[in-house]
């Protein structure tokens, strides 16, 4: 059964990626998505094996590289994160296959990108599935270069490409990191299996190292390497350049790689390393205070963007922040509880967003959209059910899981949970009314849009719609269903032994009765709020960001990133290069080099021609010169 | 054990050009030549791999050796193979074919002769990977340069003259001062029988100065930094499969020579030069990588692309370690692969556009899909991407150099990064984009010659990115043997000098 899981994505890849022609667009749309759904029935199967059975299993499928110590195998490794994952992976992607259908109907490579889709299926599941860091590594990458083509998939754009580079090289820094991490794991412990380095864990808590002259703990170096990947898949400040960027490609790509489970697996990394991780206070810290940065920081710049599908881009980047601090604060099952409530409500707003924009022929900016709820009923609907479930609605999925993390940090007592908690609580303010200024722009107000008529926006078609459903179901129910089970007091360590490791157990205090009302109290009054200022009277918000034009253009520009690092990185990398190339290769090696020494045998060798004149009293001269110095020297002796 | 296995794979090729030489050159005969070639160098494929077949990939010992008397029992001619040669072997009898089938479409005059220059280097370089002696390996060392010196300044592009100059000139100053340390070894010890060397071992007197000697000829031909540029003017004036050889083996054999001869005859001088290499390595990663991101000439970027790949081969086998030697080894035989592929992929565009010019090229997937898909499969490889060959030489390799040196390591991971960077950047501006170039229009896709061989380069590179065994396991014993020699040295000579 974990095979089938596994390689039905694969084959589906294959047929429809090099058959595509052969069978057709309809055969191969069909057969990826039933393949791709055949796998998530089964998952749901094993999930529920893991849920009620406690069934945990390795499955070894090959050696992969074995060289020396160093031996990694090609695995399925089943267990409780794993299972939760695949449920999520498969899930997601079988809907947005079903989705694609009727999105891409339009495009003339409909076999190559349903082919993309199920082979980022399988890195995905190769990666959640592994038992060791290498496979991870291939999986890791392997999304990467899905992710790669997907974004890059209308090929003559130049922004589409640009930003296809850009995702995997930025991707690459955080790659950067996350491989010296397994060199440090292999150089520490020898190997490279999850559980043999876990074991021995304990036995290296205090071994000391000089990393670049800074004497560092081992366990704390190798958390903090590892973490760099993940920040860099999951798009945390600093590393988060790619992501806004790769809405460049199509929207069921944005909704399942860069929503719902790719930028998700740098959180899946630090829960799986839960064992390591909880040993180190200063890795925990450091991801605490990244995540609340990046949530912070990415609503802010949400605020004031206005393509629709960048918003939500900035909001994914944002509730990635949340569940690294959860993570932080030791809340693993939290922070994949908010994974998991995140995956239905994100890939709902982003598949309802590739609707609205379905519906206006590709037009992405909401100033050119406006009072076309009537138009589109459905997609109205569900939009606000996943407004509703993002901004954590009362009784929501997102009202479960949001909450939780926001409560943890706070239990958590110290200092810098308590910092935690107040941002996430400010922060969900943010998300309310960035979620719902995107709301009243798209669908409320007037008809802003003067080159398509509004008698031609049209509702989509069914095959878009279902699995919009379902995830609208899912974003409704799947916070108050499994909330028990992922972070209940009793229940939820049970199901976790197998993979998360606590050192403590978690608060089971509950915090002050304000406390727990804040944030909902919050979410729901800026409901209104949002109303009047984006719809009632736009006046307010021009006055404001008049008055401040400074912070509008630091937030509208992104707070500067890109900018930044052009000017650090892009630009002096190539100027380097241009001086290496003309300046050290050809004007010095070359010159004085290879160039320099056949120009100076040219030149003596020209001058010894001269020596051979023909002349015979020249030659005679010489010799009488030889000979007299020659016999001055030997009379001298 | 009494066929010659060895000579028949070294002899078998120069049979093949004396064949063709004395074929007349009428026009149909020159189709003759070639399926002789073809054959013969197939033929001589299929040997190889039997023998790899029944090659004992669990014994130590050289095996396959023979020992002939030769030059006045001075110097015996002696072959012999153990698991890294039978690698190298194979990956120059598979490589030989598809320079040949490739000649197809670059190779316009003189055919037959540059059908007899490719046979012979591979007489040459197959020989190489063989020799058990000193002399004999520094002769088919040399002679492989006269063929391509040969092959570019014959079929090459406008200033082949001046760049088969440089090559022969580069090669050749290097080899010089190589050829006068093997004598040196042989009035110190008394013989050149490379296996007798091993054992007697050589004095840590001269160590140094003779490992300096072989590192001076071998560091030209890797080539690494500072005497690297002759190879991005050799590739570029080359012809297509003048560059695929050079790229994919005649590079190769200074990296077999520093595993054989400078780690094998000289372990302390090799444990003393160690920061020497590894600066070398990293500069060569670092800033040919830098360099490589700014070229306009596709050849160029991969020639210094090649650069930057071989300095991780460098930096690997100098970390002594097992992953080390093991990825090192596992680098060259990919970058065999990739590099010649992705030269390949140049000579198919230049061949219809005749231009390497980047900027002249874009917007290729919408007229050519299949040559998009085989070329981002190389590119794949070169970026060292986990499911392709690449991937596994480049981990292993930092893998053993993080056990020696943090620091480096972290330095050598930072050219993964250029590598995608110039890399990806290079695909994206040939092979997407708007057709911008309307004489791009009329090129065709790949022909059927071009899909077989680049297919055939497709599999390895994938199936060995999936499944490297068959070559981890064959290296395993000899690199581990290697490194014990090496290791028995270093504490004997740690335990004399207390």
């Amino acid at each position: 059964m974990e095979y089938l899981i596994l390689f039905l994505p694969l084959f589906a890849s294959i047929i429809s990626g090099f058959f595509g022609k052969l069978i057709g667009d309809k055969i191969s749309q069909i057969l990826t998505s039933l393949f791709v759904s055949i796998s998530a029935i089964l998952s749901l199967v094993i999930f529920y094996k893991v849920v009620n059975e406690g069934y945990v299993n390795n499955l070894i499928i090959a050696t992969w590289i074995n060289s020396g110590s160093l031996n990694a195998n090609w695995s399925i490794n089943v267990d409780a994160l794993s299972s939760v994952m695949l449920v999520v992976v498969t899930m997601i992607s079988s809907l947005v296959h079903i989705y694609s259908i009727g999105y891409m109907s339009h495009d003339s490579h409909k076999p190559r990108f349903m082919s993309y889709l199920s082979l980022f299926t399988f890195a995905m599941l190769t990666l959640v599935t592994s038992d060791n860091f290498i496979q991870l590594f291939f999986g890791w990458e392997g999304v990467g270069l899905c992710s790669y083509f997907l974004i890059g998939f209308w090929f003559k754009k130049q922004s589409a490409n640009a930003a296809a580079i850009k995702a995997f090289l930025v991707n690459r820094v955080g790659d950067f990191g996350f491989a010296l991490g397994i060199f440090l794991i292999f150089y520490i412990f020898g190997t490279v299996n999850y559980n043999e380095v876990f074991q021995k864990i304990p036995e290296i808590l205090d071994k000391e190292l000089v990393f670049i002259g800074i004497n560092i703990n081992a366990v704390d170096l190798i958390c903090l390497l590892l973490f760099l990947g993940a920040m860099g898949k999951s798009a945390q400040i600093f590393l988060h350049t790619w992501l806004p960027d790769a809405m460049e490609g199509p929207t069921p790509v944005s909704a399942l790689i860069h929503a719902a489970t790719m930028v998700t697996a740098g959180v899946f990394l630090v829960v799986r390393c839960s064992p390591i991780y909880e040993y180190s206070e200063l890795a925990l810290s450091i991801i605490t205070i990244v995540g609340m940065a990046t949530a912070f920081f990415a609503a802010s710049v949400a605020l004031v963007q206005t393509d629709i599908k960048k918003i939500i881009a900035y909001s994914t980047c944002s509730q990635l922040g949340y569940m690294f601090f959860a993570a932080g604060v030791g809340a693993y099952n939290v922070a994949m509880f908010h994974l998991f409530t995140h995956a239905f409500f994100k890939a709902l707003l982003f598949l309802g967003s590739g609707s609205v924009i379905h519906s206006f022929n590709d037009e992405q900016d909401i100033n050119q959209m406006g009072g076309v709820w009537k138009k589109l009923p459905y997609t109205y609907a569900l939009m606000i059910i996943g407004t509703l479930a993002l901004t954590g609605f009362p009784f929501l999925s997102g009202f479960y899981s949001k909450d939780a993390i926001i409560e943890f940090a706070f239990l958590r007592g110290n200092n810098l949970g308590l910092y935690a908690s107040s941002i996430g609580v400010f922060t969900a303010l943010l998300t309310s009314i960035y979620s719902w200024r995107l709301i009243f722009k798209t669908f409320h107000g007037s008809y802003n849009n003067s080159k398509i008529k509004i008698d031609t926006v049209h509702e989509s078609p069914m095959v878009m719609l279902v699995p919009l459903i379902i995830l609208a179901l899912g974003a409704i129910f799947a916070g108050i269903l499994f909330k028990d089970l992922f972070i209940g007091q009793e229940t939820s360590y049970e199901f976790w032994s197998s993979s998360i490791k606590f050192l403590a157990p978690l608060s089971k205090d509950h915090p002050p009765i304000w406390f727990m009302f804040l944030t909902p109290v919050l979410v729901i009054i800026s409901i209104p709020l949002a109303f009047y200022l984006f719809i009632k009277n736009k006046k307010i918000v021009h006055s404001i960001v008049n008055s401040n034009k400074p912070l509008y253009l630091f937030l509208k520009n992104k707070w500067y990133f890109d900018e930044l690092y052009d000017y650090i990185f892009v630009k002096p990398s190539k100027k380097i290069g241009y001086f290496f190339w003309k300046k050290i290769d050809v004007s010095i090696i070359d010159k004085f080099g290879p160039d320099g020494i056949s120009e100076l045998i040219k030149y003596f060798s020209l001058k010894a021609v001269k020596f051979q004149s023909g002349y015979i009293y020249q030659y005679a001269f010489v010799m009488l010169i030889g000979f007299s110095i020659l016999l001055t020297l030997l009379l001298l002796k | 054990m009494n066929f010659p296995i060895l000579s028949s794979l070294i002899l078998l090729p120069t049979i093949g050009a004396l064949f063709i030489f004395f074929v007349r050159s009428s026009s149909e005969k020159y189709q003759a030549s070639k399926y002789l070639s073809l054959f013969i160098s197939i033929a001589n494929f299929i040997l190889s791999i039997y023998l790899w077949y029944i090659f004992d990939k669990n014994s130590v010992e050289f095996q396959f050796v023979e020992n002939r008397e030769w030059l006045l029992g001075f110097v015996d001619y002696k072959v012999g193979i153990d698991g890294i040669s039978i690698l190298f072997i194979i990956l120059t009898t598979f490589i030989t074919p598809i320079c040949i089938i490739s000649v197809n479409a670059t190779i316009k005059k003189r055919l037959k002769d540059f059908l007899i220059a490719i046979l012979l280097m591979e007489t040459f370089m197959i020989g190489v990977f063989c020799s058990l002696d000193l002399i004999v390996f520094y002769l088919f060392f040399e002679a492989g340069l006269i063929p391509m010196f040969l092959i570019i300044g014959i079929w090459g592009g406008e200033r082949r003259v001046y760049s088969a100059f440089k090559f022969f000139l580069y090669t050749l100053l290097g080899s010089v001062l190589m050829l006068i340390a093997i004598i040196s070894i042989y009035w110190i010890t008394g013989t050149t029988d490379v296996e007798k060397l091993y054992e007697i071992g050589i004095d840590s007197n001269y160590q140094n100065l003779l490992w300096l000697a072989f590192f001076s000829s071998f560091a030209v031909k890797t080539p690494m930094w500072p005497v690297h540029t002759w190879l991005p003017d050799a590739h570029v004036e080359a012809p297509t499969a003048g560059s695929v050889l050079l790229a994919a083996i005649l590079l190769k054999m200074a990296g077999y020579g520093f595993i054989r001869f400078s780690l094998g005859l000289f372990p302390l001088a090799s444990d003393y030069f160690v920061p020497l290499i590894y600066f070398l390595s990293l500069v060569a990663i670092i800033y040919t990588s830098l360099v490589a991101l700014m070229q306009e000439d596709m050849k160029k970027l991969i020639a210094y692309s090649s650069v930057a790949h071989m300095g991780f081969v460098t930096l690997g086998i100098f970390t002594m370690t097992q992953q080390g030697i093991e990825g090192s080894i596992f680098q060259m035989i990919s970058h065999g692969l990739v590099s010649a592929a992705l030269f390949l992929c140049v000579g198919v565009v230049y061949e219809r556009h005749h231009t390497r010019i980047i900027n002249k090229y874009g917007g290729l997937v919408q007229i050519m899909p299949k040559y998009a898909i085989v070329f981002m499969v190389f590119t794949l490889g070169a970026i060292g991407l986990p499911g392709t060959s690449g991937f596994v030489g480049e981990f292993l390799i930092l893998m053993g150099t993080f056990k020696k040196s943090f620091l480096v390591a972290t330095i050598a991971s930072l050219g993964v990064i250029l590598g995608a960077a110039y890399m990806l950047w290079l695909y994206k501006r040939i092979i997407f984009g708007e057709i911008i170039n309307n004489e791009i229009k009329s090129m065709i896709d790949l022909k059927k010659f071009e899909i077989l061989i680049l297919f055939s380069l497709v599999i390895p590179i994938i199936f060995f990115g999936f499944y490297p065994e068959p070559l981890i396991n064959s290296i395993e014993v000899s690199v581990g043997n290697l490194l014990d020699i090496y290791n028995t040295n270093i504490q004997t000579n740690l335990a004399y000098k207390n």
